[in-house]
């Protein structure tokens, strides 16, 4: 079905199932180990053999000698794949960097090897057998010391690189108050628990590939285009996924190279990403160097916003859209955005949750906070005072080959000037949540509180993250018993897929949510949103209810009545007297339904977004600057919340990340050997629990019926988009101390605090 | 992994005469470091002896009213003893402030004396380390190294001895107690215990080829408030940027030792004198020779703070 107007009333709307907490249907499945992971369908690809992945010892150069006899000869071996062996391979479309590197090396831990054993110990030990020799050359790995040369980005995800409104020099340059500074965020890994594992099985020239995965049909794609065979002989089946974070939005090395070693063994590999490799071997989130200029009157009108973002990756990479929101959170007549990319050597930059918003939200949202404080106003109010709700600034479509983009139909964040945003209740957040946490409580004055040894502050930041809409598919069974089977390749990646996609067929279907079995992740299904952008949930869901809604009409058919009269309740379908078991209906052979949500012009003729609020407390001790939070709170307004326990989990997690965005998150770049050093789990730090105090969100009543018919919104990413400033700023407010260079280490606050010795 | 052979013995004497028989042989206990490294190939024993079966599990009463730890005695054990926790609460405080809850109930006391430091540098075989390949160069040095040493480092070395409890036990003054391969045992101060870097950064200890770990003693308690404070970048589970073992007595006399920032637990006794007037002299005192890179300077700030605050938790003041 086309989404070509406002959702009206629809059977949704009953909310019998949807909007009710609910506890993820697959739990039962993950709690009791009978979720397979991609490294464990060893019992349907029977006998798998191990790989294990060799990474490039240097950052740029080339291989000038492979020396593989020591291994080939090392106990279990099977087969050894590199480069040289490999046959000729493409390169993914969403792929920067190729997969299997050899002879010329792009980045470090580029993989060039992968070794095929009987057990895992044995790949293992073989590859250390393996004797490379390098020959380096020089790199560019610095992006403070590459940023004066960086040439002005081709585009950002969602629009161009560069915009202007009015005139921005000239209105900054007048204003009575100013505010210019720089921020910095460094690089950052996804860091998810399950590493990129594949495990692949040719039988004749067709490949199935059991692997984790965010997006089937992208990496469907790109894995045929990577081994250079007919996508239709590729099967990937992605049922549970350990996290991705964006991380696993494309194919990557496990895929392609258990892909290979399984042709070169002929058997079935398994491969799972050493956990060291993964930092350097796949993407991250690139860091950026940020400069915010905010000129306003002495009321605290903004007059003038601009927003200069610099990221690096390797050529023909991608920037970081840092920019992107302050083309529509605050008003301002006179505007301007530019995004700057420079080479560098390092490995390949790429999405990590809300790419664009995360990074840009912790500059901004820093630089509004110290422009309250120079104007004497309350933060809350400035963002208020500043609330706009028609899109102040006119950026570009999106360009078609932006992978975020990719689908022709996906109308993403791109706006108009004057255009209406569908909901905005981003004044009703900043308010709701101000009274909820005590804000008036709140000492504008910094370093004014203590609680014995720790300084006490409060921050708060907006969050905003734009709301995609792209197509997806879904099909659904009714079978003679009156259960339902949901297909769609959609992805879970701990999100809650299973349970809204079941949710909703319930609701649309009129059966008991345990009568509904969801089957996610298999190419083998109808094409779906899959899982980024936090376009997932909305998209996905907007795909099964267009699929139900076909469905409900074949029953009426078949009923010989009016789906419009046909009241499909407690598993029965009723039409005047008549009250039918839908199995009945169904009858033996079952009916079956598939369709495919479009979005059109609603996405085009209005801006679509979601707003929220983050208010923190922070203690920062005195002696040591170590900051602890204390309490969290998230005000959301994403439209309506299909699972409010789902969602409220979404938005923690999302809380959580953005803590450790502000306090301890950054692979730290070797500037000479150009790599990423800290690339482990003991030293690349992520929160712990005792990092995180009790957490609250709140989701605004809302609905936004341009946006689907589900009149849903993304919310995952929403929840890291502000997260950090807010920390940044309670710890100003705690001590006076103002870091704009993240994480907010203990180290860049001592000089700030008091005398304690 | 490399290949290796593998025995478990019964006795201190068996595991002497299995380390003569095997001058490549490592002793393996709880295995949450060894394995790690041999995995990565950092570690390349030939032979293993698992002295698991050794009954050195004991943590007993000495004659002179102290303790006698044996080195199977489990990290979590010992810090949840009645005794270390009532007469040593340095040592529980440290044990307790390291790892987590997993490993500590694998880690043994001479494991986490032995284990190696943790620097990115020598865990990736790419790169530079004389800690790993002597004569290879150091990365951190010029490299990332907000983690490393800032007292006592060499040219060759800037690397950190990353145990809690080693601190606590330097403090203490405790005593590791040693049988070599020829079955002669030693009593070796833990002041002497852990090397400085100097151009041999491959050897951490003093411990001869085939030396083992029976036991840890320490003297009788020293009383006073002790007090174990670590600081690190999350709130568990991270190595410490900087820790403060710190023994104060009512009169303000004390000792104090340093985690987190050389190559051993860092203690200087002359440095001691100076507790009554303060942090900031103590701190002086301590790093008086320290050589931080530009990215570990932060630390010698941070010994003097965090050794304020534990001054003051020491008194129970506030600062």
């Amino acid at each position: 079905m086309k989404f070509e107007t406002p959702a009206t009333e629809n059977p949704i709307d009953q909310l019998k199932v949807i909007g009710k907490a609910t506890d993820r249907v697959e739990g039962p499945f993950k709690t009791m180990g009978r979720a397979r992971y991609a490294y464990e369908w060893h019992d349907v690809a029977k006998n798998p053999a191990y790989g294990y992945v060799v990474g490039s010892a240097i950052a740029k150069g080339r291989i000038r000698s492979i020396d593989l006899s020591l291994a080939k000869v090392s106990h279990g071996v099977l087969a050894i794949v590199t480069a040289e062996n490999a046959g000729k391979l493409g390169k993914g479309e969403f792929n920067t960097a190729l997969l299997l590197g050899g002879p010329e090396i792009q980045h470090y831990h580029q993989a060039v090897a992968l070794v095929v054993a009987e057990t895992f110990e044995q790949a293992r030990a073989a590859a250390g057998q393996i004797r490379i020799e390098y020959e380096k050359a020089p790199g560019a790995f610095d992006l403070a010391a590459a940023k004066d040369s960086a040439p002005m980005a081709d585009k950002i995800t969602g629009g161009v690189a560069a915009s202007k409104v009015g005139d921005f020099e000239g209105a900054f340059a007048a204003a009575p108050v100013q505010l210019d500074a720089t921020y910095t965020t460094p690089d950052q890994s996804h860091a998810m628990m399950e590493p990129h594992s594949s495990l692949a099985k040719w039988e004749g020239d067709k490949l199935t590939v059991w692997t984790s995965n965010q997006m089937i049909d992208w990496g469907r794609g790109d894995l045929a285009k990577t081994l250079n065979i007919p996508k239709e002989n590729v099967r990937l089946i992605s049922p549970y996924i350990g996290g991705g974070f964006g991380g696993k939005l494309f194919v990557r090395a496990d895929a392609v190279l258990a892909s290979l070693g399984a042709r070169a063994a002929q058997r079935p590999v398994k491969v799972a990403l050493q956990r060291a490799l993964m930092p350097n071997n796949t993407t991250h989130r690139p860091a950026t160097i940020q400069r915010i200029r905010l000129g306003t009157t002495r009321e605290g009108k903004i007059t003038a916003i601009g927003h200069d973002s610099w990221s690096g990756d390797l050529p023909e990479g991608k920037p970081d859209g840092a920019v992107h929101q302050t083309r529509l959170l605050y008003a301002g007549e006179n505007r301007m955005t530019a995004t700057r990319l420079a080479v560098l050597d390092l490995p390949e930059a790429n999405a990590m949750r809300a790419p664009g918003e995360a990074t840009g939200m912790m500059a901004l949202e820093i630089a509004m906070d110290e422009l309250a404080e120079k104007l004497g106003i309350d933060p809350v109010e400035l963002r208020i005072l500043n609330d706009t709700q028609v899109v102040p600034d006119d950026a570009s479509p999106p360009s078609k080959d932006d992978p975020q983009d990719r689908k022709g139909d996906t109308a993403a964040n791109q706006a108009g000037k004057g255009k209406r945003f569908s909901q905005r209740q981003f004044i009703e957040c900043l308010r709701l949540g101000a009274e909820r946490f005590g804000w008036n409580k709140r000492s504008a004055k910094p370093a004014a509180n203590r609680d014995g040894m720790w300084l006490i502050g409060q921050g708060v930041a907006a969050a905003y993250r734009g709301n995609q809409t792209t197509k997806s598919a879904a099909r659904v069974r009714l079978d003679s018993r009156g259960g339902v089977i949901v297909e769609t390749d959609m992805t879970d990646i701990g999100t809650g897929s299973y349970t809204v996609i079941a949710q909703t067929a319930a609701e649309m279907l009129g059966v008991p949510l345990n009568r509904v079995l969801v089957r996610l992740g298999d190419s083998s299904f109808p094409v779906s949103s899959g899982s980024g952008g936090q376009w997932g949930a909305n998209c996905s869901t907007s795909g099964v209810y267009a699929a139900c809604l076909k469905l409900r009409e074949m029953v009426a058919q078949k009923l010989g009545v009016s789906a419009t009269d046909a009241v499909f309740s407690d598993g029965r379908v009723r039409v005047g007297d008549r009250d039918v078991p839908l199995g009945e209906v169904a009858g033996s052979a079952g009916l079956v339904a598939e369709d495919a949500i479009e979005f059109g012009k609603l996405a085009k003729e209005y801006q679509q977004s979601t707003f929220g609020a983050h208010f923190v407390e922070v203690g920062v001790h005195v002696a040591t600057g170590e900051t602890r939070v204390r309490r969290m709170l998230a005000v959301c307004a994403a439209g309506r919340i299909l699972n409010p326990k789902a969602a409220r989990s979404q938005v923690i997690g999302a809380m959580t990340m953005g803590v450790g965005a502000a306090l301890m998150e950054e692979l730290a770049v070797d500037k000479r050997l150009g790599f990423f050093v800290n690339h482990d789990m003991a030293t690349y730090e992520v929160p712990v629990h005792a990092d995180i105090p009790h957490q609250d969100v709140i989701f605004l009543d809302e609905t936004d019926p341009i946006s689907s018919p589900m009149k849903a919104k993304g919310v995952a990413e929403l929840g890291i988009c502000g997260v950090a400033a807010a920390v940044a700023n309670a710890i100003y407010n705690a001590t006076g101390v103002r870091v704009r260079d993240y994480p907010i280490t203990l180290d860049k606050l001592l000089d700030g605090l008091p005398d304690v010795a | 992994m490399r290949p290796f052979t593998f025995e478990r013995v019964r006795t201190p004497a068996e595991a002497a005469a299995a380390a003569a028989r095997h001058p490549g042989a490592k002793f393996v206990a709880g295995r949450t470091n060894l394995l790690d490294l041999m995995k990565l190939e950092i570690e390349t024993p030939t032979h293993l002896i698992d002295v698991n079966g050794l009954a050195l599990d004991k943590i007993e009463p000495t004659a002179d009213g102290g303790l006698r730890i044996g080195a199977l005695v489990r990290n979590t054990d010992l810090a949840a003893d009645e005794r270390v926790r009532r007469d040593y609460g340095v040592l529980s405080r440290a044990l307790s402030a390291g790892a987590s809850g997993q490993l500590r109930n694998m880690a043994t006391t001479a494991g986490n004396l032995l284990q190696r430091t943790r620097c990115p540098y020598f865990y990736d075989t790419n790169q530079p380390c004389n800690k790993r390949v002597l004569g290879s160069g150091c990365g951190a040095i010029d490299g990332f190294s907000r983690q490393h040493a800032v007292v006592g480092i060499s040219d060759a070395c800037i690397a950190t001895h990353p145990s809690d409890m080693a601190v606590a036990l330097r403090v203490l003054d405790a005593v590791v107690e040693t049988v070599g391969p020829d079955g002669s045992t030693r009593n070796i101060p833990i002041a002497e215990f852990h090397r400085l870097p100097g151009d041999q950064p491959h050897i951490d200890t003093v411990l001869r080829t085939g030396e083992l770990i029976t036991a840890v003693t320490l003297p009788k308690p020293a009383g006073g408030a002790q007090i174990y404070y670590k600081v690190r970048d999350r709130a568990s589970y991270a190595f410490a940027l900087v820790s403060v073992a710190l023994v104060v007595q009512k009169d303000g006399t004390g000792r104090v030792a340093l985690g987190g920032v050389a190559h051993k637990p860092w203690r200087v006794e002359a440095a001691e004198a100076e507790l009554p007037k303060g942090a900031k002299a103590v701190a002086a005192f301590l790093l008086a020779d320290a050589k931080p890179t530009d990215q570990n300077a932060f630390k010698l700030k941070l010994v003097e703070r965090t050794l304020a605050a534990a001054l003051a938790q020491a008194k129970g003041a506030q600062l």
